[in-house]
């Protein structure tokens, strides 16, 4: 177990620093011409101009400058040309709305993805089970945006249908159920694209564990079915939920939560990088996307330590 | 039916089974099965028809604007009026007080179906504009890239994953760790960093060169940012492929590389290619909406149904129709993309688990 967390940590190791080189390509190599005016951004003076050439050492090789923009990332120095702003600073101050945001969602998406996908093994080819086919397909054709503005049309605060505020986010710790109401819509709206594709997946799942042959010796020592079905099918159909959850939860926050925090003005990380795009303000876009990918591929490790935790078979030895 | 009641049944009785039938056992391709079990399943097609509906409507944009709703995609009505019922209706209100109550400006009119002659169809946007001709051009813009980002994501993978799965050895360790790179991106941000990066002054590297507004850019980006999700899952069928008996029949034959590539190997992934060929169109359709509206995909003046939604945001109040228009075009679109693709793996390789994560 150890020498697999080891091998799997230099691993990450390896793909986080070729994951910022590639980050120092896209932004400062890829456009051509001289970076430091375009990092800079439409709003700066000649002398940010000058302080950018030399703070990233732009008339130096390659592996400097590329050293130089790592340093002023982890040590905190980069700035935003248009704002002044600190990007480190504005990143963990949107770290609440985000970790909200999705873990709130990933709870729902899995818990009633969970549900629906018993419910549709259960009652496997009658009308329920193909309702939430029909759901799971619709769920996974939707813009998460345009769901988000739809519902804020008809149910936000001033709107037609309404009873929940609109937008905006309120911390935990300043106002635990203003947090929780003004989170309910994007909460939902985010796993509401998740839900029927989470039953699909548990539904063929449950279906192939119903046919192994210790489920037939668990029924036929005479357990009752509820027991079967929660003891023996449930627990190994969901094995696989739960690498698959760990894959989508890391996902979600480098896609649909930027777009969700968008549209409900929460903002989080995603919404952060989001609004720098209009002003071609690149510092904040380079910060969130190094940040945001160094946190999935750590994550994605820690999956892979629970996947083995969950599941002797595939445990090295 | 069978008239013989013998219950020995060789290949002979077979034989005669069929030509009681009326005819001789003919040898079926796999293709022509799949195509028999994908005409049966008439609820794919259906969607099928209902997406080619879509891109014809869209491809029509031009004769519609000029012929129908008598104005471009990037014309603005502000403060002009148009025929509605014999009566002259402002485009944009211009608002004030008329008669005495006061009237908010600014405000766009509404969807007017066939009420003026084609004029306003599904009403005007802030700047006059008629929506129904912008989300024809935006569907345009919006197929363009989806497709030719699958078209383009879809031959790299493949071209890609084929070398890695014949060669093997180092070449397919390079190719390999190039798709886990992208992998450990989140597909979205990669995107709008590119996406940004690239609107700024274009690319010109290589002796390739794209100005900044050019649909390409939106278009290779999304390829770019794709490619692990085909390859990587080709790539693996790919090495079982390669170590079945066939492979070494064809080399020992004296088959090169290109021949034991495209003739051998790419016969039997051919099914699996065109089911993620159809799941991925529809991918980066949203993959494109959700880019433009941050801005960082089409760029202005240029529409597309993200954009349009983007436009519409700010307007949710008075005139929703701007942001659900074209949201119902896009879920109609990839919808019908989802369906037919799961009825297409379903009449190819029922067994097959193909799935395009995001």
């Amino acid at each position: 177990m150890l020498a697999f967390l080891v091998r799997r940590l230099v691993g990450a190791f390896l793909v986080l620093v070729a994951v910022s080189f590639i980050t120092y390509l896209i932004f400062v190599k890829i456009p051509g011409g001289d970076p430091a005016p375009r990092i800079a951004g439409r709003l700066a003076t000649d002398q940010n101009i000058a302080d950018i050439r030399q703070k990233l050492h732009l008339n130096d090789p390659f592996y400097s400058q590329y050293w130089a923009m790592m340093q002023s990332l982890f040590t905190g120095s980069l700035k935003s040309y248009s704002s002044q702003l600190n990007v480190v600073q504005e990143i963990k101050r949107g770290i609440p709305a985000t970790l909200s945001l999705t873990i709130g969602a990933g709870i729902i998406w899995l818990g009633f993805g969970i549900l629906v996908g018993v419910i549709s093994a259960v009652t496997a080819g009658r009308l329920s089970d193909r309702v939430i086919t029909v759901l799971a397909l619709i769920g996974i054709s939707m813009p998460v945006f345009w769901l988000g503005l739809i519902s804020r049309y008809l149910f936000a605060e001033g709107h037609p249908l309404s009873f929940l505020p609109d937008g905006e986010y309120v911390g935990l710790t300043v106002n635990p159920w203003q947090w929780f109401v003004h989170l309910l819509m994007p909460w939902t709206v985010l796993a509401v694209l998740f839900i029927g594709f989470y039953g699909r997946v548990l539904r063929s799942n449950v279906l192939d564990t119903i046919n192994e042959d210790y489920v037939r010796t668990a029924k036929a020592k005479g357990l009752p079915p509820r027991r079967v079905l929660v003891k023996h099918v449930l627990r190994n159909s969901l094995i696989p939920i739960v690498t698959l959850f760990g894959l989508d939860f890391a996902a979600v926050i480098g896609g649909s939560a930027i777009l969700t925090e968008t549209v409900f003005n929460l903002r989080g990380v995603g919404q952060y990088a989001a609004d720098s795009v209009q002003s071609l303000d690149l510092p904040p876009i380079m910060g969130v996307t190094i940040y945001a990918t160094f946190f999935i591929v750590l994550f994605s490790v820690v999956v892979d330590l629970l996947y083995a935790w969950l599941d002797p078979r595939i445990r090295p030895t | 039916m069978a008239t013989e009641s013998t219950t020995d049944f060789s290949l002979d009785s077979a034989a005669a089974l069929a030509a009681d039938e009326g005819g001789a056992i003919e040898g079926k391709s796999p293709w022509l099965l799949a195509w028999r079990r994908l005409r049966r399943n008439y609820v794919a097609l259906g969607f099928l028809a209902l997406f080619v509906v879509i891109v014809v409507m869209c491809l029509l944009a031009g004769p519609y604007a000029h012929h129908v709703a008598g104005t471009g995609p990037n014309d603005n009505h502000l403060g002009e009026t148009f025929t509605r019922d014999g009566k002259q209706v402002e485009v944009v209100s211009k608002g004030g007080f008329t008669g005495g109550t006061f009237k908010a400006g600014g405000i766009p009119v509404g969807p007017q179906l066939w009420h003026a002659g084609g004029k306003y169809v599904f009403g005007a946007d802030t700047q006059g504009r008629d929506v129904a001709v912008r989300l024809l051009y935006g569907g345009l813009n919006s197929l363009k890239v989806g497709i030719g980002s699958a078209l383009i994501c879809t031959l790299f993978a493949l071209v890609l994953a084929l070398i890695a799965g014949y060669y093997g050895g180092w070449v397919d360790w390079v190719i390999a760790r190039f798709f886990d790179l992208i992998w450990a991106f989140p597909v979205l941000l990669l995107a709008i960093a590119l996406g940004t990066a690239l609107s700024i002054n274009g690319f010109h590297h290589f002796g390739i060169s794209i100005q900044s507004g050019s649909l390409w850019i939106p278009t290779l980006v999304i390829s770019y940012v794709l490619i692990p999700y085909i390859g990587r899952p080709l790539r693996g069928q790919i090495l079982s492929l390669r170590e079945k008996e066939f492979i070494e029949a064809a080399t020992a034959q004296g088959a090169g590389g290109v021949r034991v590539m495209f003739s051998e190997l790419l016969p039997n992934i051919a099914s699996s290619v065109l089911v993620f060929f159809a799941l991925i169109i529809a991918n980066n359709i949203l993959t494109e909406a959700g880019l433009s509206f941050l801005g960082a995909g089409v760029q202005p003046p240029n529409p597309s149904w993200g954009t349009l939604i983007a436009d519409g945001q700010s307007r949710i109040q008075t005139a929703p129709w701007l942001a659900i228009i074209p949201g119902i075009a896009i879920v109609l679109t990839v919808l019908a993309l989802n369906i037919f693709g799961d009825g297409l793996r379903d009449a190819l390789d029922p067994r097959a688990k193909v799935r395009i994560e995001h």
